[in-house]
């Protein structure tokens, strides 16, 4: 199992809960498991081309998967994936 | 400049630091801090910065005080509201360290006004409550080469980070932009403060600001410059993850595509619930 760690805003998707154990082998396998879930979590990480959003940054562990394969970046048994929008309050 | 005794012991809990001592202390009173809004992020920055002795702090911000920034804008008080923000952290600051000269901004920051007003401060702090500020004080940062401390919060979970894309001397680092690209487009994310904050949230992340501020003008300890640092309040955790700086980075990277500031659309929609 991975542990995905969800954040604030889009914890209403997730029945409330900031962590979710799921498997996968890669960032895209999890979200696809997160959609199957959750429904309505991938249109909001991803765009329409199925791209990671710009202002959505996904992490495995402390990588930015966005500097290693992106969707394609490999998990395995305890990382941790992040998932850290950006936010503007003040 | 020499510190009078009643400075002295003003500050002599800090001056007793040996990172600091009467050479930090001279440091701190000659820095020029910007802060962007004084609101719940600007408030605690601010009055920290004031209580250490920074000897000059701008602040803008564009509004009058609302009972309902009370809860979390700890400069305001019921006596100042609907009173300029501005006017009201005058004051507070004036009250508790007289030694600070407030520069005082009335209005909002555009492409227009922004390289004018922030071109003779030493550090910017970013408390602003909007995603067009965020990318135009990055982009500002950047051109004029000035470190910039951002913060932001939502509901439970605040963000921090210092960027300095300017120094090099210890390895690339990075813009807000090699962090997050591109604001999102009106609508799809709440920024506003409309979708509800934890009062103390802002003042966690406020003064951790603040703290990453001093380091800076001391020239001490090791700063955010590279990390992203999250604290949920819910769980009280702090995770750092790493900001490499983006090779691509339309701002700071080698074949830039942003060469003058951009206006981005302010919106301030409302958050679907939840």
């Amino acid at each position: 199992m991975i542990k995905v760690r969800i954040p604030t805003p889009l914890r209403r998707l997730t029945g409330g809960q900031g962590e979710v154990d799921i498997e996968g082998d890669s960032v895209s396998a999890l979200i696809n498991t997160l959609e199957t879930q959750y429904p309505g979590i991938k249109e909001r990480l991803c765009d329409e081309e199925g791209a990671i959003r710009r202002f959505v940054n996904i992490y495995i562990n402390e990588e930015d998967i966005r500097f290693h394969q992106g969707l394609d970046t490999p998990v395995k048994q305890g990382d941790e994936v992040s998932i850290i929008p950006a936010i503007a309050g003040g | 400049m020499a510190f009078s005794d009643e400075q002295l012991q003003r500050y002599s809990r800090q001056i007793l630091l040996k990172e600091v001592g009467g050479k930090g202390q001279k440091k701190i009173a000659e820095a020029r801090v910007f802060l962007i809004g004084a609101g719940g992020l600007g408030s605690p920055s601010a009055l920290y910065l004031a209580s250490a002795g920074v000897g000059t702090l701008g602040i803008i911000d564009d509004d009058v005080v609302d009972l309902s920034n009370l809860q979390r804008q700890i400069l305001h008080s019921t006596r100042t509201v609907n009173h300029p923000k501005v006017d009201s952290a005058e004051e507070t600051i004036a009250k508790m360290n007289p030694d600070v000269k407030v520069i005082k901004h009335v209005g909002r920051l555009d492409s227009g006004n922004i390289l004018d007003i922030i071109k003779d401060y030493d550090l910017i702090l970013d408390g602003s409550d909007n995603f067009p500020t965020r990318f135009l004080v990055n982009d500002a940062a950047f051109f004029l080469k000035k470190t910039l401390i951002s913060g932001s919060i939502f509901r439970f979970e605040g963000q921090l980070t210092t960027l300095k894309p300017h120094k090099t001397d210890e390895g690339p680092v990075p813009c807000y932009r090699c962090l997050y690209p591109e604001p999102p487009p009106p609508g799809l994310v709440p920024s506003c403060q409309e979708a509800g904050v934890l009062g103390v949230l802002a003042g966690t992340i406020g003064i951790l600001q603040a703290a990453e501020a001093l380091k800076e003008i001391l020239g001490i300890g090791e700063s955010l410059a590279g990390r992203l640092l999250i604290y949920d309040a819910l769980d009280m955790s702090f995770r750092r993850v790493k900001v490499p700086k983006n090779p691509n980075c339309l701002l700071c990277g080698p074949n830039p595509t942003i060469k003058e500031l951009l206006d981005y659309e302010i919106s301030c929609t409302l958050p679907s619930p939840g």
